[in-house]
């Protein structure tokens, strides 16, 4: 080091400084865009810029002349530094008017390149049910839909030669004889949860049911259902009639009620329809001088569907004691539910699978 | 059954109230309201005239009569009539100027061939009574003139259709729908069964039981002397037509009017055609009856029959026979009025396909102390009306039968409703129905249980089961006419029912905690979800196929997709079976959607497919209800029920991505199939092994076996041509079925461990022979790669000259990592050259351009 002759430390030169500096702020000016100005920082404010490379030199000057030479250069870099800053948002702001205006794209373009699909409203629906009963405690139950005969009718009271039966337009399955037949209705999965079920049972189960009728608007030979059945120690009508004005709520909304008119199923004693507090009117077309409701035709109600206390009939060929347990059963249409509450007119749309039925209900009810 | 309140209001006396409020009523206590007609409440000043003066008018087409009738004013009128069933002095109806008809008809003061017509001579249809008329309604000559015909002739009614539920056969009366109202307004009652009967000596006809469970009472009255001319009266048929029957002629008028009134269903018998002794019996093998629609049955030998010494003369309480008809000569009548099993009658009604407004009533249960009374009503019209004498004596066989007696304690209906109904309560409902109440524990010898012959029979094991035992029991004998009720429950519903469903409190059970949805539901869910936000639209078809759509499927004879259930009453005779596959299904809806105009489709389903086994038992037993079934039975109803598995089906056609501004979209293909049954896979947590397969429906070169393991779980792929073109499908239509429930419901995931160091990536392009499945490739790569491999994909396939004749080149991109430092070159290098061996050894792989 001893040997080192700071005077000829080149870079350290005010002059050199000084045309180290010039340079870097007419690079900076005559920088036209941010890619420019962004070699121009590293070529003049960058680690291998005159400026910075002077500064490395600012070691081997004698103690003495090392602030005087550090502050010239502090004041160029300084100058540079701010030179660039300036420019920097300069740049931008020219890049802001011109360059993104440029860019501008039409961003109301569609872009429906993959469309999303749907899941059928009779589905979700039954789904929604499921889960408002699981919420109050209920699990999903589920049996065979070609069914035997025995669980269709016979373990729900309905015998041969009950009237019931004839009623009900049964597809019989193979031969009249064989004791197989499509499920009529869900009730048979009231059965086989109290078979399979330890107690109490508090079971909900939506499913396809079939009849033979032809379809039309208002029929279809093939459509859901959903039951609920409860048997527990204590149940009573007024448990059977809470229940259902809670469904009613969350289904509808709140203040929705039920109302029970007594009714006839050979499973179930007492048995009641039930009527749904009309959901468009609440009841008000029914009053006299009050507009009509085309929902419930101004009735204030709406048949919902049966229910009622399970009979001990049920019970005993379940092999559950009526002197220890009682409970109550309800069923109610799903595709008339969904006639309700989302204003579908016609049966057919649901069968059909018409993509344009299906696809505003995307993927929940 | 229709009830016109005017006959109602005979036997209640009902507060003046609208026809709206008294179906509310009765529609709260269970008689539900289907629709009210009104009949002549728009029926005004129509008097009743007598024709004094007729003078024929010539000259036109048809006879037109100029008359001047008497109205009961100063001076008569002047009207111009076209019937001609009128003489002088005839009284008829007269509709005055003003005067609207039903329909709206109104009656003016006009001209008419060329005369003043001022006013109308009413027909029975121009006054809305019947569907049409010959001529004019000529009133009895002793008619007060000018007075109001339809107060007269009790016109304005309104009539309540009211739906009657099964268990209810007393509703099907005017005497059990009184009951009702009565019970429900809180007025009295006067029951018009309770007539004062005839002492009676001796046998009308001879007649006896001959099958006790058949038929537990039959009794017979004859009358003589009968005026077959006789015609009934107008009150009478008005009556009928507005309950819903038409009028006939007097005779079986009186047996339908007292039917209706009472509740039992008459038949009556030309008796100079009786041959003999009547017997109630079952059918004999091989016995036949030609019925009054002249219908000539093979008897069943189930069937109830009404007997003489030349066979069968009738099916009890359904049809009459022919032979013995009553004829417009016929002068002596017998009346048969009986109490017939309900089952029997429900069985014989179906057997023959005869549904008779009595079959309807004694399936539902008739009053089975009503056939003197009944009778005898029948008799008095007949008598009253048809000019006829009442045969002396009365014919009366009948079985016995033990009454029914329920015990429950008092406390019983409340438990039931949640209600505390005070026991003074439950007795004054249940007296109300016409129970007789008895306070305690009465024992068998003197009631017993539901015993009847003809009614619910209820054996003693079930009868203790059914028993509700408890503090301060009572004992309640039903009355005759509600053989619905055996059980304690029964006795419940009618307390709850008029004390008002609407008391019942809103109470929540408070249930036990659940365990909510099982994986195998989510999994379903999931699945739906997966599939409809990759696009797919899901659609519920019917489940019935036919043999062509296998058919169209290309399935061959001995595929197990043709085993199929069949019904036995299908809807259509196309489609008799239930499905075994859901593709029918699918494809016949993508069909119906293109037809609509769309052809961009992708569809899915998820149900049960039946699937019949080959050694199936052929009938499920029909077990007992007395109580629950052992194991063995219920392992025999799961023998003989068809595999139910549920699946889940897919199809596509068209754009999968959709052309647009943005440039070309993509087709559907094998592949999106393919995709499809992953992506359900993924919501199993299985990955799927997808194997090269030859299956029909699906394209021999384009078909995938889909595997879980060594499971097959399902195909997918691009479509065979012929079967696209069998059901009109777009071109190169793909589908996927994949049977979920053969994937078990999925375990919980597990948490990777996350590497924070640094990816090493590797590109290999390997030459393999152009048959070989990328599949093996990749799985050779993988195991060959060991632990430190991240991923693997495959960015290019090549089978251009570059890779030799009959080779592709596969270009992989392999992302190696470690959890616990940063990888050397040399590992990277070594676990690359590691992969790249293991796919030379077992697919003879070499890396490209070496």
């Amino acid at each position: 080091m001893s040997d080192y002759d700071p005077v000829e430390v080149t870079p350290l030169h005010a002059d050199e400084l000084a045309r180290a500096e010039a340079d870097a702020l007419a690079a900076i000016s005559s920088a036209a865009d941010l890619d420019e100005l962004k070699q121009v920082r590293l070529a003049h404010a960058g680690d291998r810029s005159p400026i910075a490379l002077a500064n490395r030199e600012i070691g081997a000057l004698p103690p003495a002349a090392r602030a005087e030479a550090g502050k010239r250069i502090g004041a160029a870099r300084k100058a540079v530094g701010e030179a660039l800053a300036v420019r920097q948002t300069e740049l931008e702001a020219e890049r802001d008017a011109r360059v993104l205006v440029e860019e501008t794209v039409d961003v109301t373009l569609p872009w429906d390149r993959a469309p999303r699909g749907a899941r059928h409203p009779l589905t979700t629906l039954q789904e929604r049910i499921a889960d408002c009963f699981v919420a109050m405690g209920y699990e999903v139950a589920e049996g065979p839909e070609l069914e035997a005969e025995w669980f269709n009718f016979d373990a729900l009271n309905i015998a041969p030669d009950h009237p019931a039966r004839s009623d009900h337009d049964t597809f019989f399955v193979e031969s009249v004889k064989s004791g197989k037949v499509l499920r009529t209705q869900t009730s048979p999965v009231q059965i086989r949860a109290l078979l399979e079920r330890p107690l109490p049972v508090y079971v909900i189960s939506p499913g396809k049911v079939f009849r033979t009728d032809e379809l039309d608007a208002t029929h279809t030979p093939v459509f859901h259902q959903v039951e609920g059945l409860a048997i527990d120690k204590g149940l009573t009508m007024a448990h059977l009639k809470g229940t259902l004005d809670r469904f009613a709520e969350v289904m509808f909304g709140e203040g929705i009620s039920t109302r029970f008119r007594p009714n006839y199923f050979p499973f179930t004693e007492p048995s009641a329809e039930m009527d749904l507090r009309c959901f468009v009117c609440r009841g008000a077309s029914s009053v006299p001088g009050n507009p009509p409701c085309r929902t419930c035709k101004s009735e204030g109600w709406i048949e919902w569907g049966g229910c009622g206390m399970v009979n001990p009939r049920v019970l005993i060929a379940c092999g559950v004691d009526p002197s220890v347990y009682s409970g109550f059963a309800f069923g109610m249409g799903i595709e008339r539910t969904l006639m309700f509450r989302h204003n579908a007119e016609d049966m057919r749309d649901m069968v059909e699978g018409d993509i344009r039925f299906t696809l505003p209900f995307g993927m929940e009810v | 059954m229709k009830v016109p309140l005017s006959w109602l209001r005979e036997y209640v006396d009902l507060p003046p109230v609208t026809a709206h409020e008294i179906a509310d009523k009765l529609t709260a206590a269970g008689l539900k309201l289907e629709a009210i007609a009104s009949h002549g409440h728009d029926l005004k000043n129509v008097v009743v005239g007598q024709v004094i003066e007729i003078e024929e008018l010539t000259g036109f087409k048809k006879p037109i009569r100029h008359c001047l009738v008497d109205v009961g004013e100063a001076e008569p009128r002047e009207i111009v009539c076209g019937a001609t069933n009128f003489a002088v002095g005839a009284v008829v109806p007269v509709a005055l100027p003003g005067a609207v008809l039903p329909g709206g008809f109104e009656i003016a003061s006009r001209k008419t061939y060329g005369r003043l017509s001022d006013g109308m001579i009413c027909s029975e249809a121009e006054l809305g009574i019947a569907e049409s008329s010959p001529g004019i309604l000529l009133l009895p000559a002793d008619t007060p003139l000018g007075a109001d015909v339809v107060e007269l002739l009790g016109l304005r009614d309104d009539v309540l259709e009211l739906e009657i539920t099964p268990d209810c056969g007393y509703a099907l009366s005017i005497r059990g729908v009184a009951r009702e109202a009565a019970t429900a307004f809180g007025v009295p009652f006067r029951d018009p069964a309770a007539l004062e009967l005839p002492a009676t000596d001796g046998v009308t006809h001879p007649a006896e039981i001959g099958d006790p469970t058949a038929c537990d009472r039959f009794v017979l009255r004859a009358v003589s002397g009968f005026d077959p001319s006789a015609e009934s009266p107008l009150w009478m048929r008005v009556r009928l037509t507005r309950a819903g029957m038409r009028p006939v002629s007097l005779a079986v008028d009186v047996t339908n009017y007292v039917m209706l009134e009472l509740g039992q269903p008459l038949h009556a018998f030309d008796r100079n055609t009786i041959q003999g002794g009547i017997v109630v019996r079952r059918a004999l093998p091989g016995e036949r009856l030609e019925t009054l629609d002249h219908v000539t049955r093979d008897l069943a030998e189930d069937d109830i029959l009404i007997t003489d010494d030349s066979g069968a003369i009738g099916l009890a309480g359904t049809m009459g026979g022919l032979s013995t008809e009553i004829s417009d000569s016929t002068t002596d009548i017998v009346i048969e009025a009986a109490h017939f099993s309900a089952t029997g009658v429900a069985r014989m009604s179906r057997r023959h396909n005869l549904v008779s407004e009595a079959s309807k009533r004694f399936e539902r249960g008739v009053d089975r102390e009503l056939p003197l009374a009944a009778s005898w009503r029948a008799v008095q019209l007949l008598t009253e009306l048809g000019d006829g004498v009442a045969e002396p004596g009365v014919t009366h066989a009948q079985a016995d039968v033990a009454p029914v007696a329920i015990t429950i304690p008092s406390g019983h209906p409340a438990r039931v409703a949640g209600v505390p109904y005070t026991r003074e309560t439950v007795v004054t409902r249940l007296e109300q129905i016409g129970c007789r109440v008895v306070d305690g524990v009465v024992e068998a010898a003197e009631g017993g249980r539901g015993v009847a012959a003809t009614g619910v029979v209820t054996s003693g094991d079930l009868a203790a089961k059914l028993a509700v035992s408890g503090d301060d029991p009572i004992t309640v004998y039903p009355p005759s006419w509600r053989p619905d009720l055996t059980d304690p429950n029964d006795l419940a519903e009618e307390v709850i029912r008029l004390e008002g469903y609407d008391t019942l409190p809103s109470i929540l059970p408070g249930a036990p905690a659940g365990a909510g949805l099982t994986e195998t539901q989510r999994l379903r869910r999931r699945v739906g979800r997966a599939l409809a936000l990759s696009g797919y639209v899901e659609v519920l078809s019917y489940p019935f196929i036919g043999t062509r759509d296998l058919d169209h499927l290309q399935l061959p004879a001995d595929d197990d997709r043709r085993r199929a259930t069949r019904l036995v009453n299908p809807l259509s005779e196309d489609e008799p079976f239930m499905r075994t596959t859901l593709l029918p299904g699918l494809l016949k809806t993508l069909v119906r959607n293109v037809g609509r105009g769309f052809t961009d489709l992708a569809l899915f389903e998820t149900g049960l497919v039946y699937r019949p086994g080959a050694d199936a038992p052929e009938t499920a037993p029909i077990l007992t209800v007395e109580r629950r079934p052992t194991d063995e039975e219920l392992a025999l109803f799961t023998a003989a029920l068809p595999e139910q598995p549920v699946r889940v089906a897919a199809v596509l056609a068209g754009e999968f991505e959709r052309s647009g501004w943005w440039g070309q979209g993509r087709a559907a293909t094998w592949a999106d199939a393919i995709e499809a049954a992953r992506a359900v896979a993924r919501e199993a947590g299985v990955t799927l092994d997808i194997r090269a397969d030859q299956h029909e429906p699906w394209h021999p070169g384009r078909c995938a076996a889909l595997y879980v393991g060594e499971v097959l779980v399902g195909h997918a792929g691009e479509l065979h041509p012929r079967v696209v073109e069998a059901f009109g499908l777009p071109k190169r239509t793909a589908a996927m079925e994949l049977e979920l429930s053969r994937l078990a419901a999925p375990a919980p995931a597990q948490t990777p461990s996350i590497s924070a160091y640094p990816v090493a990536t590797q590109d290999v392009a390997l030459i393999v022979p152009a048959d070989t499945p990328v599949s093996s490739v990749e799985a050779a790569l993988r195991d060959g790669a060991g632990d430190l491999l991240e991923s693997v994909r495959l960015f290019d396939v090549y089978e251009g000259a570059q890779a030799g004749e009959g080779n592709k080149s596969l270009a992989y991109t392999l992302r190696f990592r470690a959890t616990d430092r940063t990888l050397t070159a040399d590992e990277i290098a070594a676990a690359r050259d590691a992969a790249v061996e293991l796919a030379a050894a077992q697919v003879g792989a070499r890396l490209r351009g070496v």
